[in-house]
């Protein structure tokens, strides 16, 4: 007797009773329904298939399929010099530019014991908290489009606007920078850009209030997110969570505190953390409460960079900047705090070369997403939805 | 409360004509043999459907959908983009019309075309003036209920037919939605229906009708009339499918829900059911509880504003004015609010509006009963 | 066992990650190699790949050392030794702080590594991505498939003597 598996219906049993009389015996099963989620689908924020077996409108697994944004990231890191990576780590989180070159510079720079400007120093720190708003403006509003709310993603977008136009008067270019180099920048910031950032910090801080009254109060929106795809704190951890995810489920870590780098040290911000008086830890909602909070402590931290910037009086960006990067023999892994969590990179030198042994990007999202399978167990599909904008996730980061 | 009943002839704003002057005159226009008028009666609400919905409908909702989001909405097609629609149903009327291999083509053609009957059928019983009504039937507010369930099947064939399981999904969401929200929808209109004593919609009218205005629609004849509006209110816009009871056309879910795999005139047929039956839930709403084409202006002693504002043209001016104020709301609501999930969406009808619609029912009795 | 380099004290986190090592050391003995003290990345190395896993359990559950985070597992190739390898940068995260890398080594042909799946839900993909782009395997890993490239893709891109396939599917892959 021959059994055969086929996959979602059971099995299937052929036996021959004499030389011409088959008998095919099927088990009697309700069929679970594959539905993919394909690459195209306007809420998987990006090129993800999810492969998921449904009972009616309640998943019973949700598979994700990555690889579709695959640019051999890591292979390319082998062929150019270390400068010359830079521009690739943009490409990496597009919404997140700054931060991920920032990320590269910051473990590159371990390896290569150099002092870098005071000014050059602030400076970034005010791009990338720059594009860690812009970033979040991006989560927010595609979270709230996701659950219908289309509004928010306008005026979400609408005020991502002014942080290009600002980005792309520092350094060129709207979303793919290349700014932030090895050893400092590419450019000095223009000389009335501290101005034009009070302009935007102050017009920003009510636009926030609006948009946490318009969406986050919504009490269809917390209806939504309220208990939905719950992760306590120590299963978090295990999968490697970090940033808003760690944070929305409670744990009080961030890389700009517990493992300080630049003059993060001198700032003085919160770090949101929800406590379950208006979301339950670790749902949806409080990650959206995280990143939500977190956009105002951004804007809090430009305003402390910008009274405590050095002036720019004889100052050059590309001062420590080394002409022919070629670190020291061995390993580092240095990371940072992206919009997204903790991306690092894990870079092995010999030495002799300019151009790295090896260079692995840790990406935040690839590791948020691979909880996807389990948080979405039981769910509901208008829930799988919710869930997955709540990891916000980039597919260029996670497939790289 | 109710208002004394007033014989159909001496009205004065009537102007001499009585109630379905002109539908009467229509339906006996016949030329030989051809019964030219009854094919006018029919086609007035259709033309009305489709200038309805190319201009306010389409046009209006991209503007106010636009300005509510903060940017311009269209600017390039004519003045203000007032000629956008136009082209839009120019590119429609062109474009490749698609039915999938392995769709099921029989469902999948006919699904459009109920849906499309289902909703413009109850504009046979909306009366438009007080001297046009297509069809005056004596139980014309039960007939608009019914008749709009029919929308289902079309729904269901459309969804089916595409053989697309996202649009299955949509499909019976939306038959879910559909059904479900029937029942507090009629009884909130029952308790129109209570108020005025008949089903007929031209009589409902009429004792809406009275030197007062506003004061005699039936929404302040009852200190609980507000309740069943409320209710037929949020019940219509899950009739109608809009948001926040959107869940079968969740873009973000069901990229189109069962409409996804239509293209071209298919699709605009859809779209126009779906605006007329916006505009008729819309009118009913203020049939029952706003007096329909009553004027809302008192007579101010001297200022006999009533009587100025009222007549046969007046009259569709006003019903019509009414069914796009309540476009408007729904159209704001749209843009406001996230969408509810199917379970919640189903616990609102029947674990919410329901018992309140049961409730007004009640009280309304209660009111028309013991109170005089 | 920490190293004085030339008179210079190490770091604070380098002093942790040392003390941290030393009770690692004291359990597995010459199953772990000595303690590299480097400032930029501080490491040991498992010699015997087989009690990988056991070492894993013993860093995550140890009262004193509580490795309860996998930051990273990158695989590396050492042509020169031809070895495969795999990397972790482990980290106790809200309890002591300090932090440790762990390298793995295998055969280049055929090798396999225990997987720290079980140990560590992070590893699971980045073994995953490890396989799919050295090709070692990970003796017990739920679902060792590709992850990255597709499902049918011959070689291992990230190995340094790789060379693309001709075709796919019947598009000329090298340009």
């Amino acid at each position: 007797m021959q059994e055969l598996e086929v996959a979602g219906q059971g099995s299937v049993r052929v036996s021959r009773k004499d030389n011409d009389v088959v008998v095919i015996e099927k088990d009697l099963t309700t069929e679970e329904m594959l539905l993919s989620m394909g690459p195209q689908h306007p809420s998987t924020h990006g090129v993800l298939k999810l492969e998921c077996m449904t009972d009616g409108e309640v998943v019973t697994s949700a598979e994700p399929y990555l690889g579709y944004l695959h640019r051999c990231f890591e292979k390319h890191c082998e062929m150019v010099d270390y400068p010359g990576i830079v521009p690739y780590t943009d490409r990496m989180d597009y919404l997140a530019g700054m931060n991920n070159e920032w990320a590269y510079c910051i473990a590159v720079e371990k390896l290569l014991d150099i002092e870098i400007p005071r000014r050059v120093e602030f400076i970034r720190v005010i791009v990338s908290e720059l594009n860690r708003i812009a970033s979040h403006l991006v989560a927010i509003g595609t979270y709230a489009i996701d659950l219908g709310a289309f509004t928010p993603f306008l005026f979400c977008f609408r005020d991502r606007e002014h942080i290009l136009s600002l980005l792309e008067w520092a350094s060129g270019s709207r979303m793919l920078y290349n700014y932030i180099w090895i050893g400092g920048l590419s450019f000095d910031v223009p000389a009335d850009f501290p101005k034009r950032l009070k302009e935007f910090v102050d017009y920003f801080r009510p636009k926030a209030v609006e948009l946490y009254r318009l969406l986050t109060e919504n009490e269809i929106f917390v209806k939504r997110t309220k208990g939905i795809g719950i992760m306590p704190a120590d299963v978090a951890i295990n999968y490697g969570w970090s940033g808003p995810m760690l944070r929305g489920s409670g744990v009080q870590w961030d890389l700009r505190r517990n493992d300080p780098y630049s003059v993060y040290p001198e700032l003085d911000f919160k770090v949101p953390v929800p406590d379950g008086k208006f979301s339950v830890v670790g749902d949806c909602l409080s990650r959206h409460l995280v990143r939500a909070l977190e956009m105002e402590e951004s804007l809090n931290i430009i305003e402390q960079c910008i009274s405590k910037m050095p002036g720019s009086e004889g100052f050059d960006a590309r001062a420590a900047v080394p002409k022919r990067v070629r670190p020291k023999a061995g390993e580092v892994y240095g990371r940072a705090e992206n919009p997204r969590g903790e991306l690092g990179f894990y870079i092995q030198s010999d030495g002799k070369s300019t151009k790295p042994l090896r260079c692995k990007a840790r990406s935040s999202c690839f590791v948020n997403l691979s909880a996807m399978k389990d948080l979405s167990k039981g769910q509901l599909i208008p829930d799988l939805v919710a869930i997955i904008g709540s990891i916000d996730i980039v597919l260029g980061e996670v497939d790289r | 409360m109710s208002v004394s009943a007033i014989p159909q002839i001496s009205l004065p704003f009537l102007m001499g004509n009585s109630l379905n002057a002109w539908s009467d005159a229509l339906a006996g226009l016949t030329i030989s043999w051809f019964p030219l008028g009854l094919v006018i009666i029919a086609a007035i609400p259709l033309v009305f459907i489709a200038l309805y919905a190319l201009t306010y409908g389409v046009y209006g909702e991209r503007k106010i959908s636009a300005f509510m989001q903060d940017r311009l909405g269209p600017m390039e097609v004519g003045k203000w983009g007032i000629l956008q629609t136009l082209a839009d149903i120019l590119k429609l009327l062109q474009k490749e019309d698609i039915v999938p291999a392995s769709a099921d083509k029989f469902l999948f053609v006919v699904g459009p075309g109920i849906l499309f009957v289902g909703s413009f059928l109850a504009f046979a019983v909306l009366p438009f003036s007080p001297a046009f009504i297509g069809a005056s039937l004596n139980v014309g507010l039960f007939y608009a209920i019914g008749i709009v369930a029919i929308e289902v099947v079309g729904i269901l064939a459309a969804g089916w037919g595409s053989n697309n399981k996202w649009s299955l999904y949509g499909a019976v969401r939306s038959v879910a939605q559909i059904v479900s929200y029937e029942i507090p929808a009629s009884i909130a209109l029952l308790c129109g229906a209570m108020m005025a004593g008949t089903l007929d919609m031209q009589q409902i009218n009429l004792h809406q009708s009275g030197p007062y205005g506003f004061a005699h629609f039936y929404l302040f004849q009852s200190p609980i009339a507000w309740l069943p509006f409320l209710i037929y209110f949020i019940a219509s816009l899950a009739e109608t499918n809009r948001a926040p009871f959107d869940i079968p056309e969740a873009e973000s879910e069901l990229v189109a829900g069962y409409f996804t795999e239509y293209t071209g005139m298919k699709f605009a047929v859809i779209f126009l059911a779906e605006y007329g039956s916006m505009f008729m839930v819309s009118a009913i709403l203020a049939i029952v509880f706003l007096g329909g084409w009553n004027s809302p202006l008192p007579n101010l002693g001297a200022l006999a504003l009533y009587d100025w504002t009222s007549g046969p043209v007046w009259g569709a001016f006003w019903i019509i004015s009414k069914g796009f104020f309540f476009i408007f709301v729904q159209m704001w609501l749209r843009w406001t609010l996230p969408r509810l999930r199917v379970d919640q969406l189903m616990y609102l009808c029947w674990k919410v509006l329901t018992p309140f619609a049961f409730i007004a029912f009640v009280l309304t009795a209660i009111w028309e009963i013991y109170v005089p | 066992m920490s190293e004085m380099q030339e008179g210079r004290t190490l770091p604070q986190s380098v002093q942790e990650s040392a003390a941290a090592y030393g009770i690692i050391r004291e359990a597995f003995g010459s199953a772990v190699s000595d303690f590299d003290a480097n400032e930029t990345m501080p490491f040991f190395e498992v010699l015997e790949t087989e009690r990988w896993q056991e070492i894993a359990l013993f860093m995550r559950d140890h009262p004193k050392l509580r490795f309860n985070y996998m930051a990273c597992l990158s695989g590396v190739d050492y042509p020169a030794e031809e070895k495969l390898g795999i990397v972790c940068n482990l980290e106790s995260l809200g309890e002591f702080g300090h932090r440790i890398a762990v390298k793995v080594k295998c055969a280049r042909d055929g090798g396999s590594i225990p997987t720290a799946a079980y140990v560590w839900h992070t590893a699971n993909w980045h073994e995953r991505e490890a396989y799919d782009m050295f090709g070692m395997q990970f003796a017990g890993h739920p679902d060792l498939r590709r992850i990255l490239c597709p499902e049918d893709w011959e070689g291992y891109p990230l190995r340094k003597d790789y060379a693309v396939q001709e075709s796919y599917h019947g598009i000329k892959v090298p340009y």
